[in-house]
């Protein structure tokens, strides 16, 4: 103990020595910087005279004060010297040079500019922060004013003014920034107590909330909004009145949560927009806004999920693929240092020795053969049994689909007929995911690897669901078609029918026209589709509550209270609580932003649905999570960039925006519903408003554009360049590989010189100790008479210095000298290819090894 | 608002700004923080600088360090003299650097610092040995620990001086998928 304190003491002193001296080093800088500017204002006052003895006095002090000074900061130092003492040779040279001094003043408030905007990334005291900062100030204040001369003055000075005022406010605009974004505490308290890797769920989950909102604005604003204020009214034409036959029961609770009856007929679906071509006073054409929405809300999502992509590509480094550092990132960064929670602590102490000795152990059997095969066994095992569920799980779902549509031409059938597709789709949803976590525990991977298949794995059966219930849907489409068909020969028939009657009955006034309610109308495929996905994104919102209740909540309540009465240990045994499942709920939320985008085409209301979804999840998962769950087993860091959940994203993006991009190029719309009703396709809405809004030329030169004479070499042009880019992408990659080899190489060599060194024989170092003096007697003319030709050439000596002190028992001189030699990767920039390093001059060492049998043998030998 | 404007002077608030990487309303959060830990020696008043000092006792027992095994040293590191106690100012400069806004090269050079227990500017096997009892509370044995720490200086260690130095711990941490 007594011995702690002394160290701990000693340790104390030397920091504060290493402080002091820090400080004082730093003071003496800033006396330079001080002097230099009090110099150039002499020199600008005394105008010819310049003091260049003075300068030179202090240009030979600073030298010598660099060359001593082995503490930080020496680049500044440099830059600042350089600019000194350029400026003084120049002033030596020539005489009249204001305009030189200028130049140097501003080189130096740009200098302190510089300073005060990366004085965050100093590592220093705030102390001396504040008051470098102060300093820095007040320098930039006082001779900003005198920079620029007659006319230039003022500019300048406005300028200043200006980029001042900018600066104001983008901090102030950043400080708002901070306080809109939502739920930071809370998810803060959720990282605390689970870990980081459940909190980047309900950050992804507040990201997918403000697109979502975006997503939201733009199809409120731009078409449901304008079709209520200006478009016609309910009622005033047939597909905005509910048909005769269903109006009976168009109001009960039962029909509306189908959402038929009056929903079905509402801005909520795009069969009830018309398709005039301009609404209101504002002449406002809705068809072009319905259509022109509807690409962009694809366009958006797009942006916004590659941007993000990129952002987290520049933020994430390599993403650990080389393993040469497995023991120091297990060591350095295997603490989260987000946990604020004994529970979740104790789990990852034990996670992360358990960590540590699967790593050692590993290192101790590297090459035993039997684990490695009975792994690997087991991995395909499992992979076999998660093809064979996906493949069922798909073949139930087409026989589920098959059977509904049999369904669907019956009458009365039950609840459970018409809403078996969904249930069965939830239930694999419910089901499967535990199922794979299950098998997945054969793979015995690590957790974030393990998290990354079970992903993939439950991505893919959402999106064979996904597929086959669309494959279902376009089958009804079709039908549906077929049946528009005869649907209206129908209506014109009717129409015709109609108005003779009431021709034959009065002849002279105009027939009255008939009710909207009893006009016949077509099936209106598109409000279907719209309908069909509104009620699975509603079902998937309840089973995901419903299992958040009754699987975590109900659950944690049993365990909780039976658990005083039970004949085993319910929380530590059997039931226990139930973990927070990042993956299932992640890729619940992808699958439904997937439906979302494809449905919301079809059912404008869908985004406001999914608004207000993603609203209540917030809470009421955040609040389910901390009530209810308990943290991870294995506790581990979801890593920075998820890019993961963003690829996804993107993959489903791309997987959802196919099927709408079909239904717009190449399916007619419904005759009588919807905004594009009467046109061949729905994209002629672009070409009619070209035509007749816009002067001719523009639509001469769109036809020239959308020409396949020049789209075809466009494409060609856009595959060539990314061929390309990929090509130097590929090539700065090997180049990066090769540069890491470069260096590993370099790393063992040094190593077997200090393995061999330490067994030479005792001649070689007298050897070596007599000839540094001589060496060191050759750099030191040199270092004085020229500093910047000394610099390539300073590796040798000092590298020098730092071996031959070793022996002496002083290894913070040698380490001094280490620290401030150039690391020894920098050496990379010499081509290796020889294999052999060039001995140091005057190092009467010929032993050069061939580079192959030198690693091999490096790693058995001791190191020290 | 008003109430708020007395604590620092808006001059105080915009040096802060620049010194750190917070907001001026997280540096108020911060500030109620620190003096929640006591509300009797901080004075609601910091426009002349008090000089107010904090003992290590109190910062430790923040929810934010509590269960971390290395919040001695990171008090240390952070406080004005190496003794964990800690000013205002040295507690808006841990916070800032432990913030996700920090950039890595200035998170790499406070790790080192973190880890090199006995301050002497390089991580030695004895300060490796300290962090792997510290993450494990003890549970390897002797060999185990000396084996892991070996590893880690046979990985990290560039120029072969058997310990780690402060380009060798940036070398091998820049490039480590989990530091934040």
């Amino acid at each position: 103990k007594d011995k702690e304190g002394d160290d701990r003491k000693e340790e104390d002193s030397c920091s504060q020595q290493n402080i002091s001296s820090k400080r004082k080093n730093y003071q003496r800088k800033n006396s330079d910087g001080k002097r230099a500017g009090k110099e150039g204002s002499r020199q600008r006052e005394g105008g010819k005279k310049a003091p260049t003895k003075d300068q030179k006095e202090s240009e030979n002090k600073e030298k010598k004060t660099t060359r001593k000074g082995k503490e930080g900061e020496n680049k500044q130092k440099k830059d600042r010297k350089n600019s000194i003492s350029s400026a003084s040779s120049n002033s030596s040279d020539e005489d009249s040079l204001s305009e030189e001094e200028l130049a140097m003043l501003m080189e130096q408030v740009e200098q302190k500019k510089k300073l005060i905007s990366t004085m965050r990334n100093k590592p220093w005291r705030m102390v001396k922060k504040l008051s470098v900062l102060r300093e820095a100030q007040g320098f930039v204040e006082k001779f900003e004013g005198a920079l620029g001369k007659g006319k230039g003055k003022k500019l300048y000075a406005y300028k200043m003014m200006m980029a001042k005022k900018w600066v104001k406010f983008k901090r102030d605009f950043d400080n708002f920034k901070t306080q809109c974004i939502p739920w930071e505490m809370k998810i803060k308290e959720v990282e605390s107590h689970f870990g980081s890797s459940v909190a980047s769920y309900f950050i992804f989950l507040r990201w997918m909330y403000g697109v979502n909102l975006v997503l939201f604005g733009l199809i409120f604003g731009l078409v449901i909004i304008p079709e209520v204020l200006m478009g016609m009214p309910y009622g005033s034409m047939p597909r905005k009145t509910v048909p005769r036959a269903e109006q009976a029961t168009a109001m009960d609770f039962s029909v509306l949560w189908d959402f038929e009856g009056y929903i079905k007929y509402s801005a909520l679906f795009y069969g009830y927009y018309n398709n005039q071509r301009t609404i209101g006073w504002l002449k406002y054409r809705l068809p072009m806004a319905y259509f022109m929405v509807g690409i962009s809300v694809f366009g958006y999502s797009l942006m916004v999920v590659i941007r993000s992509m990129a952002r987290n590509a520049n933020e994430s480094t390599a993403d650990g693929d080389d393993n040469n550092f497995v023991f120091s990132w297990k060591m350095f960064t295997s603490w989260d240092y987000l946990i604020g929670n004994p529970e979740t602590a104790d789990n990852k102490f034990a996670s992360i020795t358990t960590s540590f000795k699967e790593s050692i152990v590993d290192e101790q059997e590297s090459n035993k053969d039997e684990n490695i095969h009975l792994r690997r066994f087991l991995r395909v095992l499992a992979n076999v049994l998660i093809i064979c569920c996906l493949c069922g799980s798909g073949y139930l779902i087409y026989f589920v689909v098959k059977r509904s549509q049999t369904f669907s031409k019956m009458q009365n059938v039950g609840w459970y007929e018409r809403n078996e597709v969904e249930i069965v789709m939830s239930l694999l949803g419910m089901f499967c995911p535990p199922l794979f976590e299950t098998i997945a525990a054969l793979e015995n991977y690590h957790p974030r690897i393990g998290l990354k298949w079970q992903l993939g794995r439950i991505f893919a059966l959402f999106l064979g669901n996904l597929y086959t219930f669309l494959l279902a849907l376009m089958d009804d489409v079709n039908e549906k078609l077929a049946e528009e068909d005869v649907v209206k020969n129908i209506t014109h028939w009717t129409l015709l029918v109609h108005h003779n009657s009431s021709m034959g009955n009065d002849s002279t006034a105009t027939p009255p026209p008939l009710d909207p309610a009893d006009m016949p109308r077509g099936p209106c495929w598109e409000t279907t589709v719209g309908i069909e996905f509104v009620r699975l994104t509603v079902s998937d919102i309840l089973v995901t509550y419903i299992t958040i209740l009754v699987g975590d909540f109900i659950r944690a309540c049993f365990v909780r209270f039976v658990n005083y009465c039970w004949c085993w240990d319910l929380e530590a045994g059997f039931p226990s609580y139930a973990e927070f499942d990042i993956s299932g709920n992640v890729l619940g939320l992808i699958f439904n932003q997937g439906m979302i985008w494809m449905g919301s085409f079809y059912a404008p209301g869908l985004v406001g649905i999914n608004v207000l979804r993603l609203l209540t999840s917030m809470y009421f998962q955040c609040w389910a999570v901390m009530s209810s769950n308990v943290p991870h087993e294995r506790v581990f860091k979801a890593s920075k960039s998820n890019n993961f959940y963003m690829g996804l994203l993107l993959l489903i993006l791309f997987l959802s925006l196919l099927p709408v991009a079909y239904t717009i190029m190449s399916l007619p719309p419904s005759f009588d519903c919807g905004p594009f009703s009467g046109k061949k396709r729905m994209y002629e809405v672009i070409q009619e408003t070209i035509e007749l809004d816009f002067p001719l030329f523009v639509a001469k030169i769109f036809s020239y554009v959308a020409n396949p004479g020049l789209i075809i070499p466009a494409i060609l042009l856009m595959v060539l360049a990314i061929y390309y880019l990929n090509a130097v992408a590929k090539a700065y990659q090997r180049a990066n590989a090769e540069l890491k080899k470069k260096m590993q190489m370099q790393r063992e060599e040094e190593k077997n010189k200090r393995n061999n060194k330490a067994s030479t024989n005792p001649m070689l170092q007298d050897l070596e100790d007599l000839l540094t003096p001589s060496t060191r007697s050759e750099s030191h003319p040199k270092q004085t008479e020229d500093k910047k030709t000394e610099s390539p050439n300073r590796t040798s000596p000092v590298g020098k210095q730092g071996k031959a002190a070793v022996p002496d028992g002083s290894p913070m001189t040698g380490g001094r000298g280490a620290a401030f030699t150039l690391p020894p990767h920098v050496f990379v920039t010499q081509p290796p290819a020889l294999g052999v390093r060039a001995p140091y001059p005057g190092q009467p060492r010929p032993r050069g090894h061939p580079l192959g049998p030198v690693r091999a043998s490096g790693r058995g030998q001791p190191r020290y | 608002m008003g109430n708020k404007q007395t604590i620092f002077t808006p001059q105080q608030l915009d040096a802060y700004q620049d010194c750190t990487f917070f907001t001026r309303k997280e540096i108020l959060r911060l500030f109620y923080r620190y003096r929640d830990l006591a509300p009797q020696l901080v004075p609601l008043d910091y426009t002349d600088k008090p000089d107010v000092t904090l003992p290590y006792e109190l910062i430790g027992s923040m929810p934010e360090l509590k269960d971390n095994p290395f919040r001695q040293r990171i008090a240390e590191v952070f406080s004005e003299h190496g003794d964990g106690n800690m000013t205002l100012d040295d507690f808006l400069d841990m916070f800032s650097a432990l913030s996700e806004m920090a950039p890595r090269d200035l998170k790499a050079y406070y790790a080192f610092k973190i880890y090199d227990f006995n301050n002497d500017d390089y991580i030695c096997k004895s300060d490796l040995e300290k962090t792997v009892n510290k993450l494990t509370r003890n549970e390897l044995t002797p060999e185990e620990v000396s084996l892991v720490c070996d590893k880690v200086i046979y990985e990290a260690d560039a120029d072969n001086d058997g310990k780690l130095s402060l380009e060798d711990f940036q070398h091998m941490i820049i490039r480590a998928p989990d530091f934040l």
